[in-house]
C-alpha cells in the first residue's frame, strides 16, 4: 500500500520537559499508505515522539512537515491540519457527556460544516462496518473498553483524517477485547490507511506494519520491515528488547 | 397558648405589619438571584482566564508575543479581584458600594444585588476553577486532536463537564448566597431580617419577629437543599 509520496517529514525533531531531554533528534519520513509501527522500552520516548505529531507535545526543536507544510512554525494553523490527524488515545477519551453518535458527529459538524443529516449518515456507516450500529444512542460509559475503543478510532475516521495515530490503544483494555481493536486497525491499514501506531503488541506490529521503528534513548536506535526488525535485530539494545518483550 | 396566638398575631400582623416581611422576603429572593446570576457570569469569566493562563503559561512565554501580556494582565486582575474580594467582610464591601462608589443612587436593592453579585463572583470562580480542573486532561487533548480549537473544546467538551462536577458546589454557594443578604439592611435595603427588626422596634417584642424570620430562613434553605439533594441524585443516575 505503501507510496512514494512522503506524508509526515520528521527532521532533527527535539522534546525536552524542562532538564530532561526525552526526544534527542528524531529523523523520519512517513509515506502515504505506510504502517509504521512504533516499539521500544518504557519511557524511551515513543509515547511523547507520537504525540509531537499532532503538536499535542510542542517540540523544543526541529521540524515537522505534515503534507508539505511546516506545522511546528509559527505561522501554521495547528487547528486546521490536526482535522487531517486523526488520534486514538490510549484511554479512549470518548466525551462522556454525550452519545456515542454525538461524540463522532461533534466536530464534523463544528469544523466541516457538515450538516447533522450527512454527519449522522456517515457515523452509522462507520458504526456498522465496526459493528457498533445499534449503540449509537449509548453513553460511553455504558459500553465495555473495547467497544469505546472502536467508537475512539471510528470518532477520529469521521473527520477524513489523511493519518491516524495510534497511541497504544490496546494497553487499557482487557485481554479478551484487545482482538476486536485490532481487528478494526488492521481492516484499517489494509484499506491504505496511513497510520502510526505506538503499541506493546509485536504479533500485530509484525503482521500488519510496513515498518517498524524501534525507538530506545530518545533516538531511532533501529528500524526495517518488520522480518529485519523481529528476525535479524542488529543492535543490542534491540536484541535485549525483544528478548524481553517477546 | 392561646394567649401567645393572640400576642403572635398582634405583633406580626396589626397595622399590616406582615407586609414588611413580604416585602422583605422578595427583597432577599430578588438579591440573592439577582447575584446569583451575576456571581455566574463573572465566575465563568474569571475562571476561565485563570485556567487558560495556568495551563498556557509556558506555551505563552515562550512564543512571547503580546497575548502573554493580555493574559498576564488579565490574570493579574483576576487574581487581585480574587484576593480583595475574599480578603474583606462583605458587610464593608456592601457599604462601600452603597455610601461610595454608587452613592449618587439610593437604589438600594440594585446595589446590594451588585455588591453581593461582585462578592459572589470570586467564590463561584474558585468552585468552576476547581471544576475544571477535575475534568480530565484526556478530554482536552481529544478535542483538541480532532482539531477544535481552545474555545471550542472549553465550550463543547470541558465546560458542560465542568457544570455537572459543581453543580451541588454551585448550589450550596446560592444557599449561603441567600443567608448572607441578611446584612442588606445595613445600607437601609428592606430584606428579610431588616422585616423582622423593623417589626421588632416598632412594637418592642423581640422574640417573635425575630423567631418568625428566622424560621422563614430555615424554611426556605430546608426546602432549597432538599432540592439540592434531588439535584445531586439525578445527576448521579445520569452517570449510569
Amino acid at each position: 500500500m505503501t507510496t512514494n509520496e512522503t506524508l509526515i517529514k520528521v527532521e532533527g525533531l527535539k522534546k525536552a520537559f524542562g532538564k530532561v531531554e526525552v526526544l534527542k533528534g528524531i529523523n523520519i519520513d512517513i509515506k502515504k499508505g505506510e504502517v509504521v509501527v512504533i516499539i521500544g522500552p518504557s519511557g524511551c520516548g515513543k509515547s511523547t515522539f507520537l504525540r509531537t505529531l499532532n503538536l499535542l507535545e510542542e517540540p523544543t526543536g526541529g521540524h515537522i512537515y505534515f503534507e508539505g507544510t511546516d506545522i511546528t512554525s509559527k505561522s501554521a494553523n495547528i487547528n486546521l491540519h490536526r482535522q487531517k490527524i486523526g488520534m486514538v488515545f490510549q484511554q479512549f477519551n470518548l466525551f462522556p457527556h454525550m452519545t456515542i453518535l454525538k461524540n463522532m458527529t461533534l466536530a464534523p459538524m463544528k469544523l466541516l460544516k457538515v450538516s447533522k443529516e450527512d454527519a449522522e449518515k456517515r457515523a452509522l456507516e462507520l458504526l456498522e462496518r465496526v459493528g457498533l450500529a445499534d449503540r449509537a444512542d449509548s453513553y460511553p460509559a455504558q459500553l465495555s473498553g473495547g467497544q469505546k475503543q472502536r467508537v475512539a478510532i471510528v470518532r477520529a475516521l469521521c473527520m477524513q483524517p489523511d493519518v491516524m495515530l495510534f497511541d497504544e490503544p490496546t494497553s487499557a483494555l482487557d485481554p479478551e477485547m484487545v482482538g476486536e481493536v485490532l481487528e478494526v486497525m488492521k481492516n484499517l491499514a489494509n484499506e491504505g490507511m496511513t497510520m502510526a501506531i505506538v503499541t506493546h503488541e509485536m504479533g500485530f506490529a509484525r503482521e500488519v506494519a510496513d515498518r517498524v521503528i524501534f525507538i530506545d534513548e530518545g533516538v531511532i536506535a533501529e528500524e526495517g520491515t518488520p522480518e529485519e526488525i523481529f528476525k535479524n535485530p542488529k543492535s543490542d539494545r534491540l536484541k535485549d528488547f525483544l528478548g524481553k518483550v517477546l | 397558648m392561646s394567649e401567645f396566638f393572640q400576642e403572635f398575631k398582634r405583633v406580626m400582623f396589626e397595622n399590616n405589619r406582615f407586609d414588611f416581611i413580604l416585602d422583605g422576603l422578595k427583597n432577599t429572593f430578588l438579591i440573592t438571584l439577582g447575584s446569583l446570576i451575576l456571581g455566574i457570569a463573572l465566575g465563568v469569566i474569571v475562571a476561565i482566564i485563570r485556567s487558560t493562563y495556568d495551563k498556557n503559561k509556558l506555551h505563552l512565554q515562550k512564543n512571547g508575543g503580546i497575548s502573554y501580556y493580555l493574559f498576564s494582565f488579565f490574570n493579574a486582575i483576576c487574581q487581585l479581584y480574587l484576593t480583595v474580594i475574599r480578603g474583606t467582610p462583605v458587610v464593608v464591601q456592601l457599604m462601600i458600594f452603597y455610601f461610595i462608589i454608587f452613592a449618587s443612587t439610593d437604589n438600594g436593592v440594585l446595589v446590594a444585588t451588585f455588591a453581593f453579585g461582585i462578592n459572589s463572583g470570586a467564590y463561584v470562580a474558585e468552585i468552576f476553577r476547581s471544576g475544571i480542573m477535575a475534568v480530565d486532561n484526556g478530554q482536552f487533548e481529544a478535542g483538541r486532536s480532532l482539531g477544535l480549537n481552545y474555545i471550542q473544546t472549553m465550550i463543547y467538551i470541558v465546560v458542560p463537564q465542568m457544570f455537572k462536577v459543581v453543580l451541588p458546589t454551585l448550589c450550596n454557594e446560592f444557599i449561603v448566597l441567600l443567608k448572607e443578604t441578611s446584612v442588606a439592611g445595613y445600607v437601609g435595603v428592606i430584606d428579610l431580617t431588616k422585616a423582622g427588626n423593623t417589626i421588632a422596634g416598632r412594637t418592642f417584642s423581640y422574640f417573635i419577629p425575630l423567631i418568625s424570620v428566622a424560621v422563614i430562613y430555615l424554611v426556605v434553605v430546608i426546602i432549597l437543599t432538599k432540592l439540592v439533594g434531588m439535584l445531586e441524585r439525578r445527576l448521579r443516575n445520569s452517570d449510569h
